[in-house]
């Protein structure tokens, strides 16, 4: 399996990231409600939700829908 | 419109109270998803409404009170749209369709790794983690790392090989654990994985 320059950059970058223990996507839909007040409400990401803080910058699909939450609270 | 505190109750309670409630939801959720799927039809909008207030209804167990009800409700609707979106948008794409043009776009690309301008370090670790990924992770580990670098979605992995989305990031994390383990072993930092 040979990878390109762009993905073997992504890779690294995933490698990079890689914690002993990480969140994963069900962990993070269960508590991405909490982690979107929070940041929205401008305070600091306590120690329990630095899993999901991590998982965020490594799951491009959590991503997308947090960024999209966060798009639809602000309507609320 | 309910209080956040009256949503359980109500969602939970005699007929004519959860059916309130669940009208209240669904014109909350659709006039979110509105906004969160601002390019997507009204008919799409109202099948995610409905499949989200399906799902919802049947977790309310799951709701643990550490948000406001309707910011965990959304929470699930947006995953619900993006999972439709997802499955539309990759329908008629197969995993070895995805895997075959990566390989096939990516043979063409290595040579620019191997140009004079590339430090002699940064060969040294791409030779690795290409000899690692050979070795040590298994053909779907293989399989699903190339398909998630060339941009297909975990959930449509997921589908294709009868797994759920957390299965598939389970698997990619085992993936990325032992390609990382590896490389310290052979002497690699966590600085040298830089790209710049």
């Amino acid at each position: 399996m040979d990878l390109s320059k762009e993905n073997m950059d992504a890779l690294l970058g995933f490698l990079k990231q890689t914690k002993d223990r990480e969140a994963t996507c069900d962990d993070c839909l269960a508590a991405m409600a909490e982690f979107a007040e929070t940041h929205l409400a401008g305070k600091t990401i306590p120690e329990s939700l630095k899993a999901i803080e991590d998982h965020l910058e490594i799951c491009a699909e959590c991503k997308e829908e947090f960024e999209t939450l966060l798009t639809a609270l602000r309507k609320m | 419109m309910a209080v956040e505190t009256d949503w359980i109750e109500r969602l939970s309670g005699e007929s004519s109270a959860r059916d309130a409630a669940l009208a209240d939801l669904r014109e909350l959720l659709r006039a979110k998803l509105r906004h969160a799927f601002a390019s997507s039809g009204d008919d799409f909008i109202e099948d995610i409404t409905q499949d989200a207030l399906l799902k919802i209804h049947s977790q309310l167990d799951a709701f643990e009170g550490r948000s406001k009800f309707t910011t965990w409700a959304l929470t699930i609707a947006v995953r619900v749209g993006y999972t439709e979106l997802r499955r539309m948008r990759w329908k008629d794409v197969s995993l070895e369709q995805v895997t075959e043009n990566s390989a096939s776009v990516d043979a063409g690309r290595v040579d620019s790794q191997n140009e004079p301008a590339a430090s002699a370090a940064r060969k040294q670790l791409v030779e690795a983690v290409h000899t690692i990924i050979d070795e040590n992770l298994t053909q779907k580990q293989r399989d699903v790392l190339q398909a998630e670098l060339a941009g297909m979605p975990q959930e449509e992995i997921g589908r294709r090989l009868g797994m759920n989305r957390n299965a598939i990031y389970k698997l990619t994390y085992d993936a990325r654990k032992k390609l990382k383990k590896e490389l310290e072993r052979r002497g690699f930092s966590q600085e040298d994985l830089s790209t710049d």
